[in-house]
């Protein structure tokens, strides 16, 4: 019982096995750090971006042009280098260098577009709008009774387990088990307000075993959990904050 | 990349944290409850057809040291086999990496919540007794329990006690009638034991046990000085706990409580047998160790345990004394 386990690695230290972008963004090695702040893009434009929307209520085309730009910003002025993970969470260190950067935007009143291009991640806005009007009222709500920090969190828990979902499909296609993938889909992501299909209606459907449904869906969640697990690892900096984070991406609250 | 919904994520959120028991006997039912050491859940295993509360470890905290001491747990527990302390049938690592460990399941109700109902000081006090069986029976098998508290103390529908959580216990001394053949489990009292087996802090630092319920040299962080009387101290808490109400507690119960509860552990009761033997003195109309009497307090003692007989020869001697009143007539 001393062997470091799988996920947690060595008891107190941070695991060098597992990539962390949040160190590699303060990398000398240029490719290192334009991969690591690429990483860290792709898992918080969609909440900066939202949370633009919401917390400074700007229109939808203001707030394009403010996300990219402090994600460009970021990138260029090195901010990272200022973040201390013992101090605070990435989340909220981006969240108050997106207030900083929105306000000083205000007061210049004009904003200038930084180099197109600079962040390599792209950016589907268009998807993000949608979003925040697919949930809107839920939004207009969450906005009014939670912290900004509570509502980011919750979109930065969309966002990573987005691309845990995307990580999963395309690994299920790649060793041929995209059965796994399409009952994991339609029995953890589609169900919204509609009655669940059986295990055997599942069978029936897609002409396989009932015990292969659950085993099959079973393993789609043990990866699931896996690859989300390997993303927000990267986007943490110590053992400690990855356990902090993972009690809340994956909502596990003690009584 | 599809939208996740609110309810979307709370399933996946759901399915990512239970347990993964593929490749086991057992089959998950719900979750139970939770603790800072685990979450418990409700499982049947499916080769011998009962239901068993499976402890496991929370996968955030899938550390090598909070591994480590699960596993000690169930070891403790496998090593007291005793009606009051819950009975643990297997122990292992799923196959997520998750240590765990299944135990009886005890459909009860937790001490803090049944207490109030619980009218009748005798049958509270039994109550009492039944944990320092219990804890006794820990004691002589050289494990301290360290986080003894009404929380951690389940009273089953048909009375039985049980000692629940011993996740922080401290092994004072291997076990004699252990020893043979079988793997000892590692003693907590030697400055050169691996960071493993020293759990009284956690990784946040804060100290293991509950405040009101811990010994003050516990409290100290006192690691290497605590021994039963620390368990001792909880006790008497627990007995507080269980005489206040709206009835004032009992003198004698107090000092009971009070002497189990003594700053210096020099001046608490040696043993938990001792602190059991005062209590069931009381239960009896004894004289309790703890409270030195003076005349009127063996008075009133004395008639209280003898209220009965007193009655019957006080009557006898009411109806003797008008009959002959009437006779003289």
């Amino acid at each position: 019982m001393t062997e470091d386990t799988k996920i947690g690695g060595a008891s107190g230290r941070f695991p060098a096995t597992h990539w962390s972008a949040v160190l590699a963004a303060r990398s000398d090695d240029p490719a290192e750090r334009s991969r690591a702040l690429e990483a860290i893009a792709a898992a918080y434009w969609k909440p900066i971006y939202k949370y633009v929307r919401i917390r400074w209520g700007k229109s939808n085309e203001d707030a394009k042009d403010l996300t990219q730009d402090f994600f460009a910003k970021l990138f260029e002025k090195e901010y990272l280098d200022d973040f201390d993970p013992a101090k605070a969470r990435l989340r909220t260190f981006l969240r108050i260098c997106a207030d900083r950067f929105v306000a000083n935007e205000a007061k210049a009143a004009k904003r200038l577009k930084r180099g197109g291009g600079a962040t390599h991640a792209s950016l589907d806005f268009d998807a993000a709008e949608n979003e925040l009007q697919r949930a809107d009222h839920d939004m207009q709500l969450a906005a009014s009774s939670e912290s900004m920090d509570d509502f980011l969190e919750k979109e930065f828990i969309r966002s990573l387990f987005g691309i845990a979902v995307d990580k999963l499909r395309r690994e299920c296609e790649s060793r041929g088990k995209l059965i796994h993938f399409r009952l994991f889909e339609i029995y953890d992501l589609e169900a919204d307000g509609a009655r669940k299909a059986s295990y055997a209606e599942l069978a029936k459907e897609f002409q396989i075993a009932p015990t292969d449904v659950t085993n099959h869906l079973a393993f789609a969640r043990r990866e699931f959990r896996r690859i989300a697990l390997d993303c927000l690892r990267e986007m943490t900096a110590s053992e400690d904050e990855f356990r902090r984070e993972a009690r809340a991406l994956l909502g596990v609250v003690p009584e | 990349m599809n939208w996740l919904s609110d309810e979307a994520i709370a399933r996946l959120q759901a399915a990512s944290a239970l347990p993964d028991l593929a490749g086991t006997r057992y089959r998950l039912i719900e979750r139970v409850g939770s603790g800072g050491m685990g979450t418990v859940y409700l499982a049947e295993d499916s080769v011998l057809g009962r239901r068993v509360a499976l402890k496991v470890i929370d996968l955030p905290e899938l550390r090598a040291d909070l591994s480590a001491r699960l596993l000690r747990e169930a070891q403790i527990l496998a090593r007291l086999e005793h009606p009051g302390i819950v009975p643990v049938h297997d122990a292992g690592t799923l196959a997520d990496g998750r240590v765990f460990y299944a135990m009886k399941f005890v459909e009860g109700e937790r001490l803090d919540m049944l207490a109030k109902r619980i009218e009748a000081l005798p049958d509270r006090l039994r109550v009492f007794q039944r944990i320092c069986e219990a804890v006794a029976f820990a004691h002589a098998h050289g494990i301290l329990h360290r986080d003894l508290k009404p929380e951690n103390v389940m009273v089953g529908p048909f009375g039985e006690v049980l000692v629940m959580d011993w996740g922080v216990a401290k092994i004072l001394r291997e076990d004699p009638a252990q020893r043979g053949d079988r793997a000892g489990i590692p003693v907590e009292n030697s400055q050169d034991a691996p960071a493993e087996t020293k759990p009284l802090r956690t990784a946040h630092g804060t100290i293991l046990g509950t405040a009101g319920y811990m010994a003050p040299e516990q409290a100290r962080g006192e690691i290497d000085r605590l021994d039963e009387r620390a368990d001792i101290y909880s006790l008497g808490a627990i007995l507080v706990f269980l005489v206040s109400g709206k009835k004032p507690a009992p003198k004698a119960v107090l000092a009971i409580s009070q002497k189990a509860m003594a700053e210096d552990r020099a001046n608490r009761y040696a043993s938990v047998s001792d602190l059991a033997s005062d209590t069931a003195r009381y239960l009896d109309g004894s004289p309790v160790s703890a409270y030195p009497e003076n005349v009127f307090h063996k008075v009133a003692r004395w008639t209280t345990r003898y209220r009965v007989a007193i009655g019957l020869v006080l009557a006898y001697l009411i109806v003797r004394a008008l009959l002959l009143f009437w006779l003289r007539r």
